[in-house]
């Protein structure tokens, strides 16, 4: 039985083979932890289905490959050793057998012959979008002119069409492409040209693993694809600091340990914030915005060689001491890689906090495909004017919320984070 | 190398296969002495003898269920069904015995026949004799689609099918009987599941099969000296395996494709052609993808509307031009 590299979550293309459990010659029977694999956020045991022997390891520890590869043979030890040859003799004529080789003497093992795919049965969809079909005024591109602009640099705003009704061809492309020869380099250098540029400076190689990688595409990607806009707002603390002493002397009358943080009571602040303006609870899905009826609080978690996003469903719904231990959970199982894939996808928005850092204030990248987030820098005592005229000091939050333009619009966006503000600066509310 | 018509090598085929291998066994309706209604199995009698060429009651269920209770039992059998509309007869053959024994019994049961028949239209034989019916073929799991288009694919494919373990269709166009081409001397096995690049070109790939061979090739030559337009012309041979790769890489240097199809329209072999293009060579495509096919009615038996609805080089020089100069 061939074992494949299984898909874990929607987007994900590839994975990771980080562990071998078992090695080859080893007995293995349904259940049984066979490897590890990692991929872009999380790292997950792939237990055996079948008994046998694993008979080949296709993959080496540390290898990345395509969801659908196989990655090892489980050869199913003392049955039907006469049907085995029959399924080989099925293989395509132009399939190449690979026939694998059995470890243990002990055993008696059949051959198994790997069949090639059949191609009909094996359609690539390509895995790159290059940008939308129709151009703002409405004029088509096709799919190779729009491929060939987005590798060469060419900006298709800027090219009159040839096709029918001004549709872009690839002919318009590539002739633009020999009339502007100032055109900067292709944002993309190789990476023989980069090792090139740094081979006489002292360095060390660091792998590129299956998380970096997804970080690299997404963030590209959302960069590039999502028109950002950003809105910075002043946040007073004080009265959350308040409030979040006095709940902690509560809480730990009633339970040992347990005591909120101040990014719990953020994700409910912004949880409340969206629940009364739901228009900038959403998500663009090209044709169409969906509105999510319920808040899922993404948060970013910095681990070891990257970060993750878990998130906490409905948390409007939920209280500020449940979405304290929820997040407890999570941040500790996202450090050790042990995330499930539906735990860290969805959510309409985020929030990445590096006040801890003493980062005074920051833009974030959205997270496809959610469509905001908020960034929250650290508390700094300012001079703050009173009512009677004087000056007086406060502890104030600078949050940045960075809006995707083509869901959320300024006006929303701003009303989204005057509830934020006003959830943190009247805070009872929040435990209520 | 002699010059040799499709009809006689599809007996010149048979007749390589029988020769090297006893299990090789042939039965159809006036396949034996009579040489076949379209004399495509002349003299295999006389050289075989009446256990290897059998004449069968005209009874096409009959016919495929002795071939593939043949083929179970360790026989290699070619059938021949007359025309091929007349698979609908024995549909239950094609869609669920052939196709799904050796699935069925984990390996154990075998059926390794191939299935002749006279497909194709343009010879005035009405609505029920002249279908196209290599896209009902295509959508059962389980069968292999043939379809040669000149005497030297007919020997190499024959042998190939003939020699693959599964069940194997092969499709004879009825209007290519007489049609001549080179065959060498000696034995010829060609392999399943691939195309051939008849005629190289860089401006878009025309995807034909059959009868529509010639045609695409005559139209790719007129497109040439009249128009300038330099078209590649694929002959797909084979339905099922599909040889994808060869398709795909024309795509991606031509970046146009049409297909001529002599089936139907409504889910004609170039249909999944083309969806396979659309989806894995989507961001090849410099303009739409296009079907030249017969319309979506029962073929007429008048001639001059039989000549209208079948795709001709004329039709496939007007559409690649109009698709083009658009």
């Amino acid at each position: 039985m061939d074992i494949l590299m299984p898909q874990l979550g929607e987007t994900v293309t590839e994975g990771t083979v980080s562990l071998w459990v078992k090695a080859v010659g080893d007995s293995v029977q349904p259940g049984d932890p066979l490897f590890e694999i990692e991929t872009d956020k999380s790292s997950m045991e792939i237990p055996a289905t079948c008994a046998g022997v694993l008979s080949e390891i296709r993959v080496a520890k540390g290898a990345v490959v395509a969801v659908g590869t196989v990655v090892a043979v489980i050869t199913e030890a003392g049955t039907n050793a006469q049907a085995a040859p029959a399924a080989g003799a099925s293989a395509a004529p132009a399939a190449a057998p690979a026939t694998a080789v059995s470890a243990s003497a002990a055993a008696p093992l059949v051959t198994v012959v790997a069949r090639a795919i059949d191609p009909q049965q094996a359609v690539v969809t390509p895995a790159r979008n290059f940008g939308p079909a129709r151009r703002a005024d409405g004029v088509v591109i096709t799919p190779l002119a729009r491929r060939l602009a987005s590798q060469n640099g060419v900006d298709v705003t800027q090219l009159t069409g040839s096709g029918p009704h001004g549709r872009i061809m690839a002919r318009d492309v590539t002739a633009e492409r020999s009339t502007s020869p100032a055109r900067p380099m292709p944002a993309s250098a190789t990476a023989a040209d980069i090792l090139a540029l740094y081979a006489d400076v002292p360095h060390d190689v660091l792998p590129v693993d299956g998380m970096r990688r997804a970080i690299a595409r997404r963030l590209l990607e959302s960069k590039q694809t999502i028109p950002h806009f950003y809105l910075t707002v002043p946040v007073l603390l004080d009265a959350l600091n308040t409030l979040r002493s006095d709940a902690n002397v509560a809480l730990a009358a009633r339970s040992a340990g347990q005591k909120l943080s101040v990014t719990d009571l953020i994700i409910k602040a912004l949880a409340v914030a969206l629940q009364q303006v739901p228009e900038a609870n959403v998500i663009w899905a090209e044709d169409r915005i969906l509105q999510l009826r319920r808040a899922d609080i993404g948060i970013a978690v910095a681990i070891q060689g990257g970060l993750v996003t878990p998130v906490i469903r409905d948390a409007g719904g939920k209280s500020v001491t449940a979405i304290s231990t929820e997040l407890k959970s999570l941040s500790t199982r996202a450090r050790d890689r042990k995330l499930q894939p539906a735990e860290y996808q969805g959510g309409s928005i985020a929030i990445s906090n590096l006040g801890m850092y003493g980062v005074q204030e920051f833009s974030a990248i959205i997270n496809p495909p959610q469509s905001a987030i908020l960034a929250v820098g650290a508390a700094q005592r300012v001079a703050v004017e009173t009512a009677d005229g004087g000056v007086r000091f406060a502890s104030q939050l600078t949050v940045t919320l960075s809006c995707d333009h083509r869901a959320i619009d300024g006006a929303v966006g701003a009303r989204l984070l005057g509830a934020f503000k006003a959830a943190i600066e009247q805070p009872l509310a929040l435990l209520l | 190398m002699a010059e040799l018509t499709y009809r006689d090598a599809v007996a010149r085929g048979i007749a390589q296969e029988m020769a090297r291998d006893p299990d090789v066994v042939l039965i159809g309706e006036d396949i034996a002495k009579a040489g076949g209604v379209f004399k495509a199995t002349v003299g295999l009698y006389e050289q075989f003898g009446p256990r290897r060429v059998r004449d069968t009651p005209i009874s096409e269920q009959a016919i495929l269920g002795a071939a593939m209770g043949a083929a179970m039992t360790g026989l290699k059998p070619i059938a021949e069904i007359m025309f091929a509309d007349f698979a609908a007869v024995c549909w239950d053959y094609f869609a669920n015995e052939f196709p799904k024994s050796r699935y069925m019994t984990n390996g154990q049961v075998k059926t390794p026949l191939v299935v002749r028949l006279g497909n194709g239209g343009g010879a005035r034989f009405g609505a029920q004799h002249s279908q196209s019916v290599e896209n009902w073929c295509m959508m059962i799991p389980g069968l292999k689609v043939v379809v040669p288009s000149s005497p030297i694919d007919v020997v190499g494919l024959m042998a190939a099918a003939v020699r693959d373990p599964d069940p194997v269709i092969f499709l004879e166009h009825k209007s290519l009987y007489a049609t001549k081409g080179e065959v060498p001397d000696g034995e010829i096995v060609d392999t399943l599941g691939t195309a051939k690049i008849l005629r190289p070109g860089k401006d878009a790939t025309i995807l034909a099969l059959s009868l529509m061979v010639p045609r695409a090739l005559e139209a790719a030559d007129r497109l040439q000296a009249e128009h300038g337009i330099d078209c590649e012309v694929i002959d797909v041979r084979s339905l099922v395996p599909l040889d994808t790769q060869t398709i795909l890489a024309s795509v991606a240097r031509t970046h146009r494709v049409f297909t001529v199809e002599e089936n139907p329209r409504l889910c004609g072999w170039g249909a999944e052609l083309m969806s396979i293009i659309a989806d894995e060579a989507f961001y090849e495509l410099d303009g739409p993808l296009v079907r030249i096919t017969t319309p979506h009615i029962p073929l007429p038996a008048a001639d001059v509307l039989e000549d209208l609805v079948i795709p001709n080089a004329a039709r496939i020089v007007e559409t690649v031009l109009r698709t083009l100069s658009n």
